[in-house]
């Protein structure tokens, strides 16, 4: 089966996570064998024989390819993603295909340091990577910087805060536009605004030089925190990036 | 298969298909495999190379002395948005190889970019009109996150081939695959006939 046919998926699995994120694992029919950080597309046709399809990314540990875990944000006025929403309940069918996507994945150099930079739902394809490094042992060489509005939409927090108390991960979540109570030391004083001023400090103050860099989320978060990993005297070539929106 | 009850967001009448699989965008998405590359252009040159002979080659100040050209066009990009009218500026490849007195007509070509990005296509599809090295869009110098200063633009393929950050091009005999191609994107990329990935 090659990864540009298409084939029907079952969700067998959600999860709301948030108002606006919610989890779907995705049973094709073939197993997907993927990578950390590919996607998929899935489509879906209308009665007249429109079609709209979207990428999402695969947020599960690559070593378990039966069953594909997506982290799906809904978009004001997405099609796709407000259907999947509204109608993708458990046992529901869709066409996917892939897996998809070349640079932005991480397959081996499970020792060497490694930074991961989230804005958002910019963590699924991160998540698939941060499970398949647990899965190889320590997460003490892996650093996530993952940025949301407010804790609600810290997709994965009770994992992520196990991956950083019990494997090793050096973890800050920042959250923009709100501070509850209690959060201050979780938060290690990187409360607001998550941009180049926080990542030159962790870079400093973790004493943490990535081999690689992996950043995800929209184009001016991205654009800007790449731009700062190379003022912070990082080789271009070892920075990927994927972006979302316009 | 039927995707009940999937009905597709409100599409107006009148408005210009797009093609199949895509949907129309308002914004300006950017996607890139990397950091944008910081580019001087007091020293930026592009280039056309054959067999490792260079058959052209042009500043910045040059390219813009030679005559430029406008095209109004629609982007179609392979992650599924469309975008309607876009404005851009920029000298042709027909005035480039007029102006450095290239007669190849046939065979591909493999275009080079700051950060190591490349992509392949027939060389056909950026004569003719159909190709241009593009610098201003919307009558604004192009963003750097755009392609800035400068970008191949040949818009009737996906937009993975209208490159960023190009700085030359080497002309081909025969189709050897770019930085997305040897993922598995198609080789020649028409949205109309929906060539995504290698086997559409």
């Amino acid at each position: 089966m090659a990864a540009t046919d298409w084939q029907v998926g079952t969700v067998t699995r959600t999860e709301s996570t948030s108002t606006r994120v919610k989890l779907f694992q995705l049973s094709p029919e073939n197993p997907l064998p993927f990578t950390a950080g590919q996607h998929i597309d899935i489509r879906l046709t209308a009665p007249d024989g429109y079609q709209a399809q979207r990428s999402y990314s695969i947020s599960s540990d690559p070593t378990n390819y039966d069953v594909l875990e997506l982290a799906i944000e809904k978009i004001a006025d997405g099609e796709v993603s407000s259907y999947l929403h509204e109608y993708g309940a458990v046992g529901s069918q869709v066409e996917v295909r892939g897996p998809i996507g070349g640079p932005f994945t991480l397959k081996s150099g499970f020792q060497e340091p490694v930074l991961f930079i989230a804005g958002g739902i910019g963590i699924a394809p991160l998540m698939a990577m941060l499970r398949l490094r647990e899965s190889h042992g320590t997460l003490e060489n892996s650093a996530l910087l993952y940025s949301v509005r407010t804790l609600n939409d810290l997709v994965f927090s009770q994992e992520l805060f196990n991956m950083a108390d019990q494997n090793g991960l050096s973890f800050v979540p920042t959250l923009t536009r709100e501070t509850p109570s209690g959060w201050q030391e979780r938060l290690g004083n990187h409360l607001g605004r998550f941009g180049p001023e926080i990542l030159k400090t962790f870079l400093e103050s973790h004493k943490f030089m990535p081999q690689r860099s992996y950043l995800c989320g929209g184009t001016q978060f991205v654009e800007s925190l790449s731009s700062a990993l190379v003022d912070a005297g990082l080789d271009p070539g070892t920075i990927r990036t994927e972006r979302f929106g316009p | 298969m039927i995707s009940n009850p999937f009905f597709g967001r409100k599409r107006p009448e009148s408005s210009r298909p797009v093609p199949p699989g895509q949907y129309l965008e308002d914004g300006f998405p950017v996607l890139s495999a990397g950091p944008t590359p910081r580019i001087d252009l007091t020293s930026w040159q592009f280039s056309i190379t054959k067999n490792g002979q260079s058959l052209g080659k042009w500043s910045w100040e040059q390219l813009n002395e030679l005559p430029q050209s406008d095209f109004l066009t629609d982007l179609h990009c392979v992650t599924k948005w469309s975008k309607h009218d876009t404005n851009w500026r920029g000298v042709t490849f027909d005035t480039l190889f007029k102006h450095a007195g290239i007669s190849d007509r046939t065979g591909f070509v493999m275009a080079h970019c700051d950060g190591g990005y490349t992509t392949n296509l027939p060389l056909p599809d950026l004569l003719d009109g159909k190709g241009m090295l593009a610098h201003t869009y919307e009558g604004e110098p192009l963003a750097p996150e755009h392609g800035g200063p400068v970008r191949l633009l040949v818009p009737h393929l996906y937009l993975w081939k209208s490159a960023k950050w190009v700085n030359r091009i080497d002309l081909l005999d025969s189709d050897v695959p770019g930085f997305w191609e040897q993922y598995g994107y198609h080789m020649y990329g028409d949205p109309w006939k929906e060539q995504r990935y290698n086997g559409d």
